[in-house]
């Protein structure tokens, strides 16, 4: 979805400001709505592309004036609506409605297995890559209304495989519960005179591809 | 008094809070989130505090610090980082969540690494915990692709002009760390005191390890 978390490239968002001695969280509940969203997440009523899909579902004026947590929630909250584990009013209200459904809650005595997953898109590759490392590439000129993992700045562009990263969960499929449909995955690099023209300071880009977001140059 | 009221006011809803500090609406709407969750049993409040526990006290830069460290002071470690990250972070107990596939980027004299993730935020959780604000946020997600060196600049770090800065966009469920080059001056020390100078910019790309003294 062509929209403002796709934020590469754009300009006027003024300097970055570092904080010194930054703590993980500014306030407690940053601490909480972190927690939530990953205990949520562990009961697997979705999964981390349906999560980062929410989340940019956002309208765009309120997605730039939220903060990080914040977005977090709102995605969560939607997600929740939409699986029918609380509705609007218990949102709005904060009180029970209705009882829960039934899920598979995290208990404290699981929450280091589960922060321990390893490899968990990785998949075993059923056909053979079709590119290499050095092949040229150029990425396909898309804008899928649903989530994609392909940013705007690098679509229609040409690039070399730079690396092949193995076969994974393809986000575009399994944000939108067309299942994992598992594909090659490539680090392109781009010029980033190819992406910017002479207006950039930057040497290269490099942007992990899926196949289907590549076709050869 | 109309100040002194506000801070009773808010004060009165302050349990567990220290002294002074003021409740705000966002604590109040994320803590009748949380009770209704717990309510319909969705959530366990013990594993919460759990989960928060492991990234505010178990999980951080520190343990990046140590990869790097290693890496500097044994070549068949580095050898192994650059040939494949996961494994080698693997060994030294740094696995899980948002750091599942790592690949480690070598900075040399004519090469500097940056990385960013320009759709969200993703960030190699098992090495550097979670990531700072400025790195969520839209200044540094936007400029990091197209204009590094301004980026740089922001963070105080100049580089010569013939140095390729090569930026790395996260988009996938690959995570990226960039191994800086050793500081000259720091023959014979220990892993512990390279460690040490070691920082979460630096594996960022957007800082130099620390001078040694």
């Amino acid at each position: 979805m062509n929209t403002v978390h796709d934020l590469g490239g754009a300009q006027n968002f003024g300097p970055v400001i570092p904080e010194a001695d930054e703590p993980p969280f500014h306030h407690d509940w940053e601490r909480r709505a972190f927690a939530l969203t990953l205990a949520m997440g562990s009961t697997r009523q979705w999964n981390l592309d349906q999560s980062r899909s929410a989340r940019e579902s956002m309208p765009p004026a309120e997605y730039l004036s939220s903060t990080y947590y914040e977005i977090w929630l709102a995605g969560m909250t939607k997600l929740m609506v939409e699986r029918g584990l609380m509705d609007v009013a218990e949102v709005a209200s904060g009180r029970m409605q209705s009882s829960g459904k039934p899920v598979e809650v995290l208990s404290p005595d699981r929450v280091s297995a589960v922060l321990s997953s390893r490899r968990a898109t990785r998949r075993e590759p059923v056909t053979e890559a079709r590119f290499a490392v050095g092949d040229p590439v150029r990425t396909r000129n898309i804008h899928p209304p649903t989530h994609t993992r392909l940013p705007r700045y690098c679509r229609d562009k040409r690039g070399i495989v730079e690396r092949v990263h193995g076969v994974h969960v393809f986000p575009d499929s399994n944000a939108t519960g067309r299942g994992e449909d598992p594909r090659w995955l490539y680090a392109v690099r781009f010029e980033a005179r190819d992406l910017w023209g002479a207006d950039t300071t930057a040497g290269a880009v490099y942007v992990d591809c899926f196949e289907p977001y590549l076709e050869a140059a | 008094m109309g100040e002194e009221h506000d801070h009773d006011h808010h004060h009165g809803h302050g349990h567990g809070d220290h002294a002074g500090s003021h409740i705000s609406a966002m604590d109040l709407r994320v803590r009748a989130l949380e009770s209704l969750l717990v309510e319909k049993g969705y959530v366990d409040p013990a594993a919460l505090d759990r989960l928060v526990e492991t990234y505010e006290k178990k999980i951080g830069p520190r343990n990046g610090a140590r990869v790097v460290a290693k890496a500097w002071s044994d070549a068949r470690f580095r050898r192994w980082l650059l040939d494949d990250a996961s494994e080698a972070i693997a060994s030294l107990g740094f696995i899980g969540r948002q750091g599942e596939e790592m690949v480690a980027l070598e900075n040399t004299p004519r090469v500097h690494n940056m990385v960013v993730c320009t759709l969200c935020s993703c960030y190699p959780w098992p090495i550097l915990g979670l990531p700072p604000v400025w790195y969520k946020s839209a200044p540094y997600r936007s400029r990091a692709v197209i204009d590094p060196r301004g980026v740089l600049r922001d963070f105080g770090v100049a580089l010569a002009d013939d140095v390729e800065i090569r930026v790395w966009d996260s988009t996938a469920e690959i995570r990226y760390m960039v191994l800086p080059e050793r500081p000259p001056g720091t023959q014979g020390w220990s892993e512990e005191q390279l460690a040490a100078l070691v920082t979460r910019d630096c594996l960022i790309g957007t800082g130099f390890p620390k001078a040694p003294v």
